[in-house]
C-alpha cells in the first residue's frame, strides 16, 4: 500500500504498462538490429557469432552505397521542398476559407490518408508508366513522339512521395496558422501592407515552427519510405530502404542489411537534430 | 465642420442587425468613447471605419474623404486591437517601425520616429524585446506606439484595457489620457466599462442593440440620461415606476405606491413614468425630516464608501454613503431618507422591444 501512497512512485506505476509495451515493441527490435549489424556473414557459413565492424567497413568503403544514400536523401529533400512549396500556400488558402468550404477541403486533404500507400502508389504507376495515362494522352495529342520516362526515375518517386506526405505538412502548418491571432493580419493591413506583404511578412514567419515540424516529419518519413520507391523505383532506382529489403530477403546477408538500416537511422537523426538546432538558433527568441 | 462624420451607418449580418442607423460627428482632436453592453455593435462600428467590414448602407467621411472608397490599407488609421495583435516574430522596434516601412520612410528617419514613438509610450528601454517577453501593459503600449507612429488622422481603440488587471487598468487609463493629450490625435475608443469611458472621453456615445442612444459629455450623460437604460448603464441608479400627476412651472408631483412625492420640472404628459434617483443623492436624516423611512436589508463595505439596500414603502432603494470612518446603520436598523426633488429624473416608460 505504501508504494501507492508514495507520490514519487505513482507516475512510474501508472505509466508502467505503456513503458513496458514501448520497450518491448520498439527498443527491443532496434537493439537486436544494432547487435545484428556487428555480426559477420559468410555465404556458406551463414551468420557468425563473432562481433566486428566488417559490415560498416564494407559499406563505408563502397561508392555504391554512398550513391544509394545520396539518392535517398535527395529524394527526401526534394519531397520536403515540394511539400513546403505546395503545402504552405494550400494550408493558408484553407485557413482563409469559409467554415463550410474549410471542412470540405480538409476532408479532401486528409482523405488520401485513409487509403493504403500501396494502392495510391499503384495509381501513380498507372499515371506515370510508359504506356500510362499521361504518356498516352501526350502522345495522342501529338505533343511528344516517344513516351516520357517517368517510371523508375527519382523524379517519379519524388512526385508520388509528395502526394503521400503533403497531408502531414498541411496539418502541421494548419496547426500553427490556427494559433495565430487573426487580428495580426488586419493590424498589418491597417499599417499599409498589401495581401502579399501580409502573407510574407506576417503570416509566413509565424508559420515557421509549423513548417519546421512538418519538414521534419516529411523528411524522415520520405527518407525511410519503402512502398513508394519499391513500386515506382523497382530495382533500377534503389533507395536505402529497398536496399535493406534486398539484403534481408534476396542476398540473405542480414548483418549487412542491419548495418545499412542502422546507418540510415543514425543519419536521419543527425540531420533532424542539426536542422532543428540551425532553425532554433536563427529564430530562437521569437519562436520559443 | 466635423472631422469624422458617420451618417446612417448600418450593418446587417443576414437577419441580424448589428448596427442600425448610426450617426455621429467627431471634431478634430476629440476623444469620443463608444460605450455599450456586450454585443451592441461597438466592434462592428469600429471595424467599418477601419475598413474590415463593409457597411450595408450609410456613409463615412473623414477629413472630407469618403472612407468607403478607400481600402483598409490606404485609410491610414491607427488601430489598437483588443488582443493587441502584435507581430510575435518581430522586436518592439520592428513592430513599431512596420507601418513606416510600409510607407517607405527612409531608414534613418524611420529610426528617429520609432524612437520618438517609443519615448511617448515610455518603452525606450525595451526596443529589442520580443512581445512574448513583455507584460500585458507593456504590450498594450507597443500596440499604441505602433498605431501612433504613422501619425494617423484617427486613432481607433477596441477595448484596449479590458485584458489588464484592475490596478494596471487604472494606470493605463492615465497613460492613455497623457498620450492623447501629447499626440493630440482624434480618438474613438470602444469600451463596455463606463468608468473608463467617463474618465477618458470628451464625449461618450452610448449604444444599445446597434443604435446610438445618447451622445453627451460624461457629466451631461450622467446627470441627464435620456433613458432608464442609460441611467442604469452609467453608474448605479434606483428606478421607480410611478404616475406623473401634474407638472407646474416650479416642479412636478408624482405618485408611487400610494405616496405622493415632489419631482423636478418635467415636460412629460401626466401618466405612467419612470423616476431615476442616484444612490449617492439620498441623504440619511432625522425621522421628522424624512421623505420615507425603511429598514436596512443589506450593507456592503467598499472601502471608500458604503452601499446599503433599504426596504421602503417605495420599494427597495440603493444608497451610497461616503465612508467617514464612523459607525453606519446595521442591517435591520430603521433609517430615514430624504432627497432634493431636483435630483430625481423623470423619464418616459421604456417600451420593451
Ligand atoms: N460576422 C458576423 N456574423 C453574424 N453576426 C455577427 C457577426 N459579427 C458580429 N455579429 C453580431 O453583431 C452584433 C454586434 O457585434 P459586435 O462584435 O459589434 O459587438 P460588441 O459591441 O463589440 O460586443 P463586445 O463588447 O462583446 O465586444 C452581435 O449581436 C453579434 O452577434
Ligand atoms: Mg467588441
Amino acid at each position: 500500500m505504501s508504494v501507492f501512497s508514495s507520490s514519487a512512485a505513482r507516475p512510474w506505476l501508472l505509466s508502467g504498462p505503456a513503458l513496458a509495451l514501448f520497450a518491448s515493441l520498439l527498443v527491443t527490435p532496434i537493439v537486436m538490429t544494432v547487435l545484428l549489424s556487428f555480426r559477420e556473414f559468410s555465404f556458406y557459413g551463414g551468420i557468425s557469432d563473432t562481433l566486428g565492424l566488417s559490415n560498416y567497413i564494407e559499406i563505408l568503403g563502397d561508392g555504391y552505397f554512398y550513391e544509394i544514400f545520396l539518392r535517398t536523401f535527395l529524394i527526401a529533400l526534394g519531397t520536403t521542398v515540394l511539400c513546403v512549396l505546395l503545402g504552405v500556400p494550400e494550408a493558408y488558402f484553407i485557413h482563409r476559407m469559409g467554415p463550410l468550404w474549410r471542412s470540405m477541403m480538409l476532408l479532401v486533404v486528409l482523405g488520401p490518408l485513409l487509403i493504403s500507400v500501396v494502392v495510391r502508389t499503384l495509381g501513380w504507376a498507372i499515371l506515370l508508366g510508359n504506356k500510362g495515362v499521361i504518356n498516352d494522352l501526350l502522345t495522342r495529342m501529338e505533343l511528344i513522339e516517344r513516351p516520357l520516362k517517368m517510371m523508375y526515375t527519382s523524379g517519379g518517386i519524388v512526385l508520388a512521395l509528395t502526394h503521400v506526405m503533403i497531408p502531414f505538412m498541411i496539418l502541421a502548418v494548419w496547426a500553427s496558422l490556427q494559433r495565430q491571432d487573426p487580428d495580426s493580419e488586419r493590424a498589418a493591413e491597417s499599417l499599409g501592407a498589401g495581401p502579399v506583404t501580409v502573407f510574407l511578412r506576417v503570416v509566413l514567419p509565424q508559420c515557421v515552427p509549423g513548417i519546421l515540424s512538418g519538414s521534419l516529419i516529411v523528411f524522415s518519413l520520405s527518407a525511410s519510405a519503402f512502398a513508394t520507391p519499391a513500386i515506382l523505383g523497382g530495382r533500377r532506382v534503389k533507395v536505402v530502404s529497398t536496399t535493406v529489403y534486398d539484403e534481408f530477403l534476396n542476398t540473405l546477408n542480414w548483418p549487412l542489411g542491419a548495418a545499412i538500416a542502422v546507418l540510415l537511422l543514425v543519419s536521419i537523426m543527425t540531420i533532424m537534430v542539426a536542422w532543428t538546432r540551425l532553425v532554433e538558433r536563427r529564430h530562437g527568441e521569437a519562436l520559443q | 465642420m466635423s472631422f469624422l462624420d458617420l451618417r446612417s451607418l448600418t450593418k446587417r449580418f443576414g437577419d441580424i442587425s448589428a448596427v442600425e442607423d448610426f450617426s455621429l460627428s467627431v471634431a478634430k482632436g476629440e476623444f469620443v468613447s463608444l460605450l455599450g453592453p456586450s454585443g451592441c455593435g461597438k466592434t462592428t462600428t469600429l471595424q467599418m471605419i477601419a475598413g474590415f467590414i463593409n457597411p450595408t448602407s450609410g456613409s463615412m467621411i473623414l477629413n472630407g474623404k469618403n472612407l468607403a472608397a478607400i481600402p483598409a490599407r490606404a485609410r491610414g488609421l491607427g488601430i489598437v486591437f483588443q488582443t493587441y495583435a502584435l507581430f510575435p516574430h518581430m522586436t518592439v522596434a520592428e513592430n513599431v517601425g512596420f507601418g513606416l516601412e510600409m510607407r517607405k520612410v527612409p531608414k534613418a528617419e524611420r529610426k528617429r520616429r520609432v524612437a520618438e514613438a517609443l519615448d511617448l509610450v515610455h518603452l525606450s528601454h525595451l526596443t529589442d524585446r520580443h512581445p512574448q517577453a513583455m507584460s500585458g501593459g507593456q504590450r498594450q503600449r507597443v500596440a499604441l506606439g505602433r498605431a501612433l507612429v504613422i501619425q494617423p488622422e484617427l486613432l481607433l481603440l477596441d477595448e484596449p484595457l479590458s485584458n489588464l488587471d484592475a490596478k494596471l487598468r487604472d494606470e493605463m487609463r492615465l497613460e492613455l489620457r497623457r498620450i492623447h493629450k501629447e499626440a493630440g490625435v482624434t480618438t474613438l475608443l470602444v469600451t463596455h466599462d463606463q468608468d473608463e469611458a467617463m474618465a477618458l472621453s470628451d464625449r461618450v456615445a452610448v449604444m444599445r442593440q446597434g443604435r446610438l442612444e445618447q451622445v453627451d459629455t460624461p457629466f451631461e450623460a450622467y446627470e441627464g440620461p435620456r433613458s432608464t437604460f442609460i441611467s442604469g448603464f452609467l453608474g448605479k441608479t434606483n428606478t421607480l415606476r410611478g404616475d406623473l400627476l401634474e407638472t407646474t412651472e416650479s416642479g412636478s408631483r408624482f405618485r408611487r405606491e400610494g405616496l405622493i412625492l415632489d419631482g423636478p420640472v418635467a415636460h412629460h404628459i401626466p401618466g405612467p413614468v419612470e423616476v431615476c434617483l442616484r444612490p449617492e443623492r439620498i441623504d440619511l436624516v432625522e425621522a421628522d425630516e424624512a421623505l420615507v423611512s425603511g429598514i436596512v436589508s443589506e450593507r456592503i463595505f467598499l472601502g471608500n464608501q458604503w452601499l446599503f439596500r433599504v426596504d421602503t414603502p417605495l420599494g427597495e432603494l440603493m444608497i451610497c454613503r461616503r465612508n467617514r470612518g464612523r459607525r453606519e446603520a446595521e442591517p435591520g436598523e430603521t433609517v430615514h431618507l430624504s432627497w432634493k426633488p431636483e435630483h430625481l429624473r423623470i423619464l418616459p416608460v421604456e417600451v420593451q422591444g
